[in-house]
């Protein structure tokens, strides 16, 4: 039994961190504007697809990567200009709905674009399983891992000490205040777009060798990862990595020792448990209503 | 004002069958569109009048379906006896989880009702020996009020038009009533109603107590109608296409919210022709429609004829003018 | 006026040809309502684009019985409901003759109460064998049945001396009944189910359940599914270093599985129609130039071809026959003649359609195959 639960806990933190990412650029968007990006899960599709797109073309792995996600990053920051831009002052439902919009526009056009079938990117590194005590991984995995750990450092460093991540917080507390000390929240908003979709895009590369990618892979990312979101406290990014780890062990765990068919459910319980508890998430702001 | 909009609905729910018999788009698409309205009339008391989003509204549609559908085949109860078990169950359960889910805000209690309805999703898929799993349960019977069984697609227009309409009554009358003031006043300021001695935790789980009834009567309608019922009607994008509905048409508005859930089925029902193209199209537009038109398709349409119906009246006014100098 | 009265006998008899004309060039129209998006698009795909092949190709010709012939088609997502609604809308809005189509099972039980009660004949592309037992007078189907699957897979498991079984399947409804008939016979060939686990059918990774699995008596692993998760349990197996043998259902028997699952596909045994590996098959089997030519043609057009675009081609092809041998397009003709179908060769195998046995198929029109070096060879 132990052994099964180090593979469960394995399993658990390797498809924790997928959600990890995803959830990342929800709460990135939701700090500069809060709004929630339902969009957020087409990027990840996105990313992968172009990526696989390319390397089908011969192009080699690390240039069709970069490639893919500069594309993607580009196509979040027309979201942003063309589509939530144009609604500035709409109320906040109204630019969600916005967004399930753009996101199942971003899915016909990859529907159109790559049809129905399921593709696959090479592993990075192979695919000779690690045997790490009395659970096996995929060397992808790491790479998962790994990738989630550089990206979350990355960010976490960007928004607390640059100026510009610094500026992008500050939007998110007050966007009046911003505006007042010479903050452009418009740009700040495009730079969230597109710093979301490119995380997005990354993590897409990363997790397509293990999860095949297809025009619907979007869906239960972008699903997993607002949850992700939610648990951790949206708008705080490292409760987003915090609640996606979480989110996939749970669901492991369940699967393992309670019924993996109802597994979903057994995690989507929890979360509920947690916003019962906890109204702002796990690591959220406690929310001050101004009167 | 809001009574004529009342009649002018029944009129064109009535008319319809009348200026095309015969036609499936009236009464199959037409039976489906007073559904959605059904649903996004409940949603949008909700929704637009106490703020609260809900993304597992399928939720309770689908509880009124297979509450419906598993007691008359699976015990053989009759059809409107179903119904109310439906209504009960639904109705208990929004009461139960009313208090506890509307303590939160904003994205929080979209979360808490996405998982809901996710939650409900998954029984509905893996209980398989009470709901018959993924491919769902068929030959429900016909539905039979007092006497007389519903058959056929031209009575299931009328009995679910009736349904419609009354519902819009009831959401009319809620709206206008002391509850409806009470849920107005919390959507403006929670905090102030508080202050004023408004009970805003009650009114909160009335408001949503009464969406899931709305929810589970469209349910037990839709599993009568349908003769069987599947959990891929309840899911996740369901209930964001009903919030989609509601918001599209105008929140705050049951009329607003009307207009959007026909606006989508029609819409549905447009685009199949477009087969691959469709997925691309329906998003374009629902973008579209929320940039230029944010408060809903029923404001911006009437603000749009507004403004053509006062422009046609200031050049009449100009050509009297000029005349009678 | 002697003219005039010539004149218009003249237009009138000229007009009544005309009208007789047009409605002898009246195409017959053949609904169909297929899930082309949406979760299992991987089966209605292939199936759309073979119906218009095929009738593209017989309007080449000539037609069926003079006339052109029309398809009319709908997408239902996946979405039972949506199929009940384009149903009534083929036979409602669309006027057709007779409907090939219910890509999912789901599909097809939800439409059979309103074919029922319409009288149209109907031949679903679906595979639960509730859709043809107990029998309904207008209902049809042309693949073979889960449990037919499931027998196969139990034959080869007895011939190979292994009893003990862990099933993992997906929560779509092909996987949930297969998962049915693959308890329901079990005690019939003296299978022992150990484990029994389950996966969301979007789920990216199953190490979890197989780790159950690779904890209990199995001696042999059934996956029964279509679309990624299969790909995705076949290497997390590979991954776990589990040996068990593994059998998959026939909704991954497609070059796609092999190329979604990599090295991992090796050994996976399942039943599949005998187009995947048609050119293995002898020369003398009857099958066997039906199947070449449906691929070349498919093939040409389309890319590789797909066990369910021939289930396809096999529904209409028996809707066309029938509808030659009726000499109309009555309905009750149509229906009385699909169930005399005897000796058809199609794509899945031999069909003899009875009266009590609305599919036609027996045991042995699947083959058992499996996967070596990247290819299907069969297995008997």
């Amino acid at each position: 039994m132990p052994e099964q639960l180090f593979q469960f806990l394995v399993t658990g933190v390797t498809v924790g961190s997928l959600y990890a990412l995803v959830g990342l650029g929800f709460a990135l968007i939701y700090n500069a504007s809060d709004v929630v990006n339902f969009a957020q899960g087409e990027f990840v599709m996105l990313g992968a697809m172009t990526a696989i797109s390319l390397v089908a073309a011969g192009w080699p792995l690390v240039l069709a990567a970069a490639v893919a996600t500069l594309l993607t990053l580009l196509v979040g920051l027309l979201l942003e200009r063309f589509a939530i831009e144009p609604a500035w002052g709409a109320s906040v439902v109204a630019t969600i709905i916005i967004t399930i919009g753009a996101a199942i526009f971003l899915r016909g056009v990859a529907l159109l674009l790559w049809g129905k079938d399921f593709h696959a990117l090479p592993p990075f590194s192979g695919d000779t399983p690690i045997h790490w005590g009395s659970a096996t991984l995929l060397p992808q995995s790491l790479w998962v891992l790994g990738g989630a750990v550089l990206l979350v450092t990355w960010v976490h460093l960007f928004l607390n000490h640059t100026l510009m991540g610094k500026a992008l917080l500050a939007c998110s507390f007050n966007r009046a205040a911003a505006q007042l000390v010479g903050i452009n929240v418009k740009v700040m908003l495009r730079l969230a777009y597109g710093l979301s979709a490119g995380l997005g895009a990354i993590a897409g590369i990363l997790i397509a060798p293990i999860t095949f990618s297809s025009y619907e892979a979007g869906v239960m990312l972008g699903l997993k990862g607002f949850s992700a979101a939610i648990i951790g406290g949206i708008g705080n990014p490292m409760g987003a990595v915090a609640g996606g780890l979480l989110l996939g062990v749970l669901e492991a765990l369940g699967a393992g020792f309670i019924s993996s068919g109802y597994k979903d459910a057994i995690a989507f319980l929890f979360v509920l448990m947690v916003l019962f508890f906890e109204p702002t998430g796990l690591f959220g702001h406690k929310v001050a209503e101004r009167v | 004002m809001r009574l004529v909009g009342f009649y002018i609905f029944a009129a064109i729910a009535a008319l319809l069958p009348v200026l095309f018999p015969n036609n499936y788009f009236v009464t199959v698409v037409g039976a489906s569109a007073g559904l959605h309205v059904i649903l996004a009339v409940g949603l949008n008391l909700l929704i637009g009048y106490t703020g609260q989003i809900s993304l597992g509204h399928a939720a309770f549609f689908g509880m009124g379906a297979y509450a419906s559908a598993i007691m008359t085949t699976r015990f053989g109860w009759p059809g409107w006896l179903a119904m109310v078990a439906g209504l009960l169950v639904a109705g208990s359960i929004a009461w139960l989880f009313a208090r506890p889910i509307l303590r939160l805000r904003g994205h929080y209690l979209a979360m808490a009702t996405l998982g809901f309805g996710i939650i409900i999703h998954v029984i509905m898929v893996q209980a398989m020996q009470w709901t018959g799993g993924p491919d769902g349960l068929a030959g429900i019977p016909p539905l039979n009020l007092l006497g007389w069984t519903i058959e056929g697609d031209e009575q299931w227009y009328g009995v679910i038009a009736a349904a419609m309409l009354l519902t819009i009554w009831l959401s009319l009358n809620i709206v206008d009533s002391r509850m409806g003031r009470a849920l107005r006043a919390v959507r403006g300021s929670e905090f102030a109603a508080q202050m004023m001695g408004i009970d805003t935790a009650s009114a909160k789980t009335q408001v949503f107590v009464i969406s899931a009834l709305f929810a589970a009567f469209a349910g037990s309608l839709f599993a009568h109608q349908q003769a069987f019922v599947s959990p891929d009607s309840f899911n996740l994008m369901i209930s964001v296409e009903l919030v989609t509905m509601v918001v599209l048409g105008g929140m705050a508005s049951t009329f607003g919210a009307a207009c959007g859930a026909i606006a989508l089925t029609l819409l549905h029902q447009g685009l199949v022709v477009f087969e691959d193209y469709e997925m691309l199209i329906h998003g374009a537009l629902l973008m579209a429609v929320m940039i230029f038109m944010p408060q809903g398709l029923f404001v911006g349409l009437s603000q749009v004829a507004r403004r053509v119906w006062t422009h046609f009246r200031g050049r009449s006014t100009q050509c009297a003018e000029s005349i009678g100098k | 006026m002697k003219n005039i009265r010539w004149r218009t006998i003249l237009a009138a008899s000229l007009l009544l040809m005309g009208s007789h004309l047009a409605s002898a060039a009246d195409p017959i129209k053949v609904g169909a309502f297929l899930t082309v998006t949406g979760p299992a698009s991987f089966l209605g795909d292939p199936e759309l684009k073979t119906l218009q092949m095929v009738i593209e190709d017989l309007n080449a010709k000539g037609g069926l019985l003079s006339r052109k012939v029309q398809l009319i088609h709908y997408d239902t997502g996946g979405n039972a409901k949506e199929a009940v609604n384009f149903v009534k809308r083929l036979i409602k809005s669309d006027a057709v003759d007779i409907i090939v189509g219910g890509t999912t099972t789901g599909d097809t039980m939800a439409v059979i109460p309103d074919v029922e009660k319409e009288g149209i004949p109907f031949i679903s592309l679906a595979g639960a064998v509730d859709i043809v037992e107990p029998v309904k007078k207008w209902v049809f189907k042309t693949p073979h049945t889960d449990r037919m699957a499931a027998a196969k897979i139990y034959e080869d498991l007895r011939k190979r001396g292994l009893t003990k079984v862990a099933l993992i399947t997906g929560d779509g409804g092909f996987d949930k009944s297969g998962r049915e008939q693959l308890l329901k016979l079990a005690p019939q060939y003296s299978m022992v189910i150990v484990a029994d686990e389950s996966y969301g059918n979007k789920d990216t990774d199953m190490t979890t359940q197989l780790t159950k699995i690779r904890g209990s008596e199995a001696q042999a692993i059934i996956n029964f599914g279509f679309g990624q998760a299969p790909a995705i349990v076949t290497r997390n197996i590979k991954q776990l270093g589990v040996t068990l043998p593994l059998y998959q259902s026939h909704g991954v028997a497609s070059k796609a599985f092999i190329d979604l699952a990599g090295q991992a596909a090796e050994g996976v045994r399942l039943p599949a129609a005998a187009l995947v590996i048609a050119e293995q098959l002898p020369d003398a089997d009857p099958q066997k130039p039906v199947l070449l030519a449906y691929k070349k043609n498919y093939e040409a057009k389309h890319g590789p071809v797909s066990t369910f675009g021939g289930h396809a081609y096999d529904g209409i092809m028996i809707a066309i026959e029938a509808i030659q041998r009726a000499g109309s397009v009555d309905r009750a003709r149509v229906r009385d003649e699909i169930e005399k179908t005897q000796g058809f060769i199609g794509t899945a195998g031999v069909f003899n359609i009875t009266p009590e046995d609305h599919m036609g198929l027996a045991l042995d029109a699947f083959r058992m195959v499996e996967v070596r070096n990247g290819g299907w060879t069969i297995v008997e």
